[in-house]
Parts: structure tokens; C-alpha cells; sequence
């Protein structure tokens, strides 16, 4: 029964707050960023700050795909679901994500073009069969989680000989992400290692920034108590100056990863020179592209169009609290311009995203001061 | 509705027939189908008066009345159907303001092509469910629309009740330090039905909860209770009927999350789909607002009451100026219960 789990859940959950208000000490302050905007959802859903000391702080990541997508990059998609003959496919949150001139892919979509909201690739490679006659693009974004289905909905097409489908590819990768964060500056103590992405790509990526820049990672799990445990694990190793990976996700995740999952997604992808990042620019080596032998797949390539770099409109810190260097509520339009209703930057799309989230979880907190 | 008795023409094949546009035209086929269906499914006599109108004895108290359209897709799912939900759904918006429900009026949307057979598997259970309730169909209306113009069938019912002196429910009374009762577990019909359409299987399935409330509102109300707000959380869930009463009130609310019940199953499938239960449309809850001295008394009221068996205090209502609806989580932190933001679910009810 639901209620007995919610009662235990909560007496874990108390345990655990108690041994980190033990634990933690009062001299030093611990600022964690968790990486994945599933971390920053649960926290938020469950107002996990509630339950930790004053000088643990969580800071939140860029581990939201829709929120570091540049708006140049939603204007490539745009314009290409404006071709005639065009079918554009993509995931439902991607859909609200500003772009340039006020546009969303749901206005260009209200306006004529054929843009679909799907659930997996086999519904894009579905669309593609279904209408031989349209050329239909699948607006790929995402961290290493969504990327094997991308992989495998290519390598599909090859072997079908679907000619209409093609990839508008924004995958992007989490270690890059993590290594501009420290290297942009940001003081922070440890890491809560994502979930999902680690169980594709283990944790032996995270290795390196224990050893070379000395801060512990903890993978966790997106249920809340995964990140209550996964806090005090890292309290722990800040206090004896340990600098580790350490995986509270077993259930899932191994120091290898999935390597079916990664041979796949090396077989179809290479690494991307640089590829821009909303908040955090230009990242070396942070996202894929098409290998030379599924080139023909490349939207990009097929339909001719360049990526056009367009700042971000102007009141928003969307790219400074991708950073972690600013929280929503420093933004001057967070919640009177931009709310979930009407997002005008992409941290206010996804309930991943860190305004999002403040906004529609707790944003009482401000309110009460 | 018409009372043309038409000369002999062969009964309406409710096997294999369908609706044809002829079934809406006003002519003889529309007058076979409202006699071979209707209103021998909905027989009582106010229906049987056969003219433009139902002629209605005079009300003893204010009348009160409501109506709502049902575009449940799909028709069938478990627990229930598009008919007995249209019936229940108009009786309790009409029990929500403290009304006993007298008459209903349905008026029925047919697609072109739609099988008679489930027409009057629908338009039975909807009898079925008045019959239920004590409430008698008294009128109604037939519209066919092309094939590819509707979804197989839209219900439009209205209800008309009395409601007896000294009663007044309102969605502006909460008070801080007033009480919030549920009547029970939450999500379960638009899992019912989601999970229908997602063609999820679970162990355990999940069953809409689509019920008619007012017997229950009418044993809160004879508790003499201080009673101030009834709504029944339909479309938007729990956490929209209760920033509606917050809103109109002008005040905040605590709840807590762990007397919140959401059955296993519900809990799976809304996991699955991403969606919080919150959210999640119900068709057989109340949400009752009361003064704190009264809540206990309520409380065992409805607990007597087989639809109020799983009955639970879940906060109370404070000031606050934002008229944020808050909540305790079950991990002991605090968070908004918003509004729901961005798009709506898919039509559930
Ligand atoms: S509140 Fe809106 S505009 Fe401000 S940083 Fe967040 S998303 Fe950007």
C-alpha cells in the first residue's frame, strides 16, 4: 500500500536530514550542484532544501536538454519545419522553447508548418513511412540517454532504405558540460552525478574530476532519498577531504556503463568539434554528429542550413544560472514576464528547468521574506 | 422529445446498424431512434408528456443547476463509459452546491457511422446510472453530424436540483483555520482512462471512479456540520479545484502529502506518463471545506458512507496574501501545489 511507502520514505528521509545536520559542519559551507534537472525537479517536488542545514546549498546544473539549447538552434529547427513538404518531429517539451521573433516551434506550428509531437523515434520512422512523399526531420536534443534511440532510428533508416528521414542532430554530452562548469569558475564542493545518463555511460567519466580538478561526485538515483543519501555521502567526503566518484544508484549504474548502448551510438555518431551550448558558449568536444557514412541523415546537410549563433534576450540569465552562478529568482522578469505560461527564456519551459521549477514549486519561499 | 408514433417500419438493428445522418434529421428515422432507444431506456413521465418541453411540478426550495459536455475518449473504459459518467458528472456539479438533484436534460452529439450497438450499450448505462440516482431524464435532444466530424458521440447533460433553506455552499467561504476533507483516493478515472488509451497493463487494474456523490453531500449536510465549500476535483485534479477555492477565497492552504491517498496502480501509471497525480481528473471525490470544530464529526459522516469509506482530513485552509496553495511532501519539505501550467491533458473527461 502507497501510504505504508510514504510513511517509511518520510522516517528515512528524517534519518537522513538528521545525520546530515550531524555531519555537516557549521563552518563550512557545502555547495553542491546537481548536474541533471531530474535532480533539480525532486528536489524542488519534494522541497528538499526544507530538510538541509542553511550551509547546504544545492545549486542547480545545465542537465536540462530543452534549457541549453541555444535559440540558434531553435531557429534552424523553425526554419526548417517552414520548408514546404517538411514534416518536423520532436519531443514535447522542445516545442515551447523560445527562439528568435517571438517564435516557439508551437506558434511556427500554429502558423502552418508540420511540426509533430512524438514520444519515441519509432514514431518519427512511423511518419516517415507513412508519408513517403514529405521529407520528414526528426529534431534530435538530449544527453547520452536519448541518444541511442537516435542511434538506433538512423540505423533503422539505413537498413530500410527510408530516404525521406533525416536528423537535425543537438545531442549533447555531460562530461563536456562538467568540465566547462569548473573551468568557468563556479565554487562548488561536489557533484551529484546524474542518473539516467550514468547508467548509459557509467561512472568511470566522472573519474577525472575527482582526480584532476578534487571534486567528489556522487551518482544518485531521481528519487528523492537517492538525493538525500547522495547529499550526505558527499558532506562526508568534503569533511575527510576525499575527492571521489561514488555511486549511490547501484540498482543501475556501473563503473562501465552500458556498452551495448555506447558501441551503438559510437557507431552511428562522432564527436563534434565544438557545438554551443546556451550559458555555457562554445564547448569543446560537448556534442555528436553523424558519422561520414550516415551523412546522408544529416538535416543539416540536406536541407543546406547554417547554424546562425543569436544571443539571448536581454533580461534573461538563463545562461548564468546554467552556469550556477545565479538563481531564477535574481532574474529581474522571473515570474512577472516569464512564467511557465509564457517563457521567455528556456529555463522556464521544462519543469527540469531550474526557473520552472522555483517557479512552480517554490517559489513561496521568496514570497514570504 | 417527439411522441410521432410512426406506422410499422423495421425495429432499429441494434446489432450491426449504425447511425446514420437520417438520425438527426427531425424526420422518421430520428423519431425510431428516440422511441426504440431513449425513451424506452429513460421511461418515466415527464419524458412520456412527449411535447417541446418537460412540464415539472412546482420545486419545493432554490433551484439549482448546472451543466457539463463529455468527450471521454475512449467511450469505454473500465469502471464505467461515457453514459454513466455524463449522468454522474451533471449530478454532482449540482450536489456540490448542497442540491438534492431532481431532473436531467441529455442531448446527444452522434458521429455518421457510429455503431447503434454502442449507442445503446451508452444510453443504457446512462439510464442505469439515473435510475441510480433517483433522477429522472426529462428531456433531450439528437444531432448527427458527418462521419469524421465528432468522436463517435458527445453527451451534453444538464441538472436541475433544490436545495433546501439554510444551505449555502460557496467557493469563497474558506476560512483560515478551516478544514480540508477528500473523500478518497485521487487519479483514479483519468488513469482509468489514460491508461486505457496508452494500452497499459498493470497488475492491478485501475478503475475510473466515476460515481454520483449527492446521497454522500446530502448525509455531510444532515451531520449539521458547519459546512462551507463542496467541489467535486474533475478536470485539473485535486491541486486546480483547490487553487480555484483558494483563489476565490482569498486564501492560502496547507496540505499534507501523506494523507493524500493515490492507489498503487495510479501511482505506476502516472510515474510512467510523467504526470502527477495532483493533476489527474476524478469522478466519484469530494473535496469538502468545513470549521475545524466540525471536522472530526464530518469526517466519521463520511466515513460511514460507502463512496467516503477512504475519507482523510488532508490540511487546512491559512492566510496568506498570495493565495499559494502549499504542501507538506512526504519527505517533510514544502512546496507549491500550482496551477497547472502548459498544455492540457488529453480529453478524459
Ligand atoms: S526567469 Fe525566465 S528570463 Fe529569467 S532566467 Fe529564468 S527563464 Fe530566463
Amino acid at each position: 500500500m502507497k501510504y505504508v511507502d510514504e510513511f517509511r520514505d518520510g522516517e528515512l528521509a528524517k534519518h537522513i536530514a538528521a545525520r546530515i545536520a550531524h555531519e555537516a559542519s557549521p563552518l563550512k559551507t557545502y555547495r553542491l550542484m546537481e548536474f541533471c534537472g531530474g535532480h533539480t525537479h525532486a528536489i524542488s517536488r519534494y522541497g528538499l532544501s526544507d530538510l538541509l542545514p542553511d550551509n547546504v546549498r544545492l545549486i542547480h546544473g545545465p542537465g536540462c536538454p530543452v534549457c541549453v539549447l541555444p535559440t540558434g538552434r531553435v531557429d534552424q529547427a523553425i526554419r526548417l519545419a517552414r520548408m514546404p513538404g517538411v514534416i518536423l518531429c520532436t519531443y514535447a517539451d522542445t516545442m515551447r522553447v523560445p527562439a528568435s521573433g517571438k517564435l516557439t516551434l508551437m506558434r511556427a506550428k500554429a502558423e502552418g508548418a508540420d511540426v509533430r509531437m512524438i514520444y519515441s523515434t519509432q514514431d518519427v520512422l512511423k511518419i516517415a513511412r507513412d508519408n513517403p512523399q514529405r521529407e520528414v526531420v526528426f529534431f534530435a536534443i538530449g544527453f547520452e540517454t536519448t541518444t541511442p534511440p537516435t542511434a538506433v532510428a538512423v540505423k533503422q533508416a539505413a537498413a530500410e532504405g527510408l530516404k525521406n528521414f533525416s536528423i537535425l542532430c543537438n545531442h549533447v554530452l555531460t562530461p563536456a558540460a562538467m568540465h566547462a562548469i569548473l573551468e568557468g569558475g563556479v565554487a562548488l564542493d561536489g557533484f551529484i552525478g546524474p542518473a539516467h545518463v550514468s547508467t548509459i555511460i557509467g561512472s568511470q567519466p566522472y573519474e577525472v574530476f575527482a582526480t584532476e580538478y578534487g571534486q567528489p561526485v556522487v551518482i544518485a538515483g531521481f528519487e528523492p532519498l537517492d538525493v538525500m543519501q547522495a547529499i550526505l555521502l558527499l558532506i562526508r567526503q568534503i569533511n575527510d577531504r576525499r575527492a571521489e566518484v561514488e555511486n549511490e544508484f547501484t540498482r543501475a549504474v556501473t563503473r562501465e556503463g552500458n556498452l551495448k548502448a555506447q558501441a551503438l551510438v559510437d557507431e552511428v555518431f562522432e564527436v563534434r568539434d565544438a557545438f554551443e551550448w546556451r550559458g555555457l558558449g562554445s564547448v569543446p568536444h560537448s556534442a555528436l554528429k553523424l558519422r561520414e557514412e550516415f551523412a546522408g541523415y544529416d538535416a543539416e546537410q540536406r536541407f543546406g542550413i547554417e547554424y546562425v549563433a543569436v544571443p539571448d534576450h536581454k533580461g534573461c540569465e538563463c545562461a548564468a544560472i546554467l552556469r550556477g552562478e545565479k538563481r531564477p529568482q535574481q532574474c529581474r522578469i522571473f515570474g512577472t514576464v516569464c512564467t511557465p505560461e509564457n517563457p521567455v527564456g528556456s529555463c522556464m519551459v521544462s519543469s527540469e528547468g531550474a526557473c520552472a521549477a522555483h517557479y512552480s514549486y517554490g517559489r513561496f519561499r521568496e514570497d514570504a521574506k | 422529445m417527439s411522441a410521432i408514433r410512426p406506422d410499422y417500419s423495421r425495429p432499429l438493428d441494434f446489432k450491426g446498424g449504425r447511425v446514420e445522418m437520417s438520425h438527426g434529421a427531425g424526420g422518421r428515422a430520428m423519431a425510431q431512434l428516440i422511441n426504440e432507444l431513449f425513451a424506452k431506456a429513460f421511461d418515466n413521465p415527464y419524458l412520456a408528456q412527449g411535447n417541446d418541453g418537460a412540464l415539472l411540478p412546482p420545486a419545493s426550495g432554490r433551484l439549482v443547476m448546472s451543466t457539463d459536455s463529455h468527450v471521454v475518449s475512449p467511450l469505454f473504459f473500465a469502471g464505467g463509459d461515457i453514459g454513466c459518467l455524463s449522468v454522474h458528472g451533471t449530478i454532482n456539479d449540482v450536489a456540490m452546491m448542497g442540491a438534492a438533484p431532481l431532473y436531467l436534460s441529455a442531448a446527444f452529439i452522434l458521429e455518421e457511422g457510429f455503431r447503434l450497438s454502442e449507442l445503446k450499450r451508452i444510453v443504457e448505462s446512462m439510464a442505469r446510472a439515473a435510475k441510480d440516482a433517483g433522477v429522472f431524464i426529462v428531456t433531450g435532444d439528437t444531432k448527427v453530424v458527418e462521419k469524421g466530424k465528432g468522436d463517435g458521440v458527445f453527451i451534453t447533460t444538464t441538472a436541475v436540483g433544490v436545495i433546501r433553506d439554510g444551505i449555502t455552499l460557496s467557493g469563497d467561504l474558506a476560512q483560515a483555520g478551516d478544514k480540508i476533507l477528500l473523500s478518497g483516493s485521487i487519479g483514479d478515472h483519468g488513469m482509468a482512462v489514460l491508461s486505457q488509451r496508452e494500452n497499459m497493463t498493470f497488475d492491478a487494474p485501475i478503475t475510473s471512479d466515476t460515481a454520483a456523490l449527492h446521497t454522500l453531500v446530502a448525509a455531510m449536510l444532515d451531520s449539521g456540520a458547519k459546512l462551507r465549500v463542496l467541489r467535486d476535483p474533475t478536470r485539473g485534479g485535486l491541486a486546480t479545484t483547490l487553487n480555484e477555492i483558494a483563489k476565490q477565497s482569498g486564501a492560502g492552504m496547507m496540505l499534507q502529502e501523506s494523507s493524500i491517498r493515490v492507489n498503487g496502480p495510479v501511482d505506476a501509471a502516472c510515474e510512467f506518463l510523467g504526470l502527477d497525480p495532483l493533476y489527474v481528473a476524478n469522478e466519484g471525490k469530494l473535496v469538502a471545506i468545513c470549521a475545524p470544530e466540525d471536522a472530526d464529526r464530518l469526517l466519521e459522516v463520511m466515513r460511514a458512507h460507502p463512496l467516503g469509506r477512504e475519507s482523510a482530513v488532508i490540511g487546512e485552509v491559512r492566510e496568506d496574501a498570495h493565495g499559494f496553495v502549499q504542501m507538506i511532501t512526504r519527505l517533510g519539505g514544502r512546496r507549491i501545489v500550482d496551477w497547472l501550467a502548459g498544455e492540457q491533458l488529453p480529453r478524459i473527461c
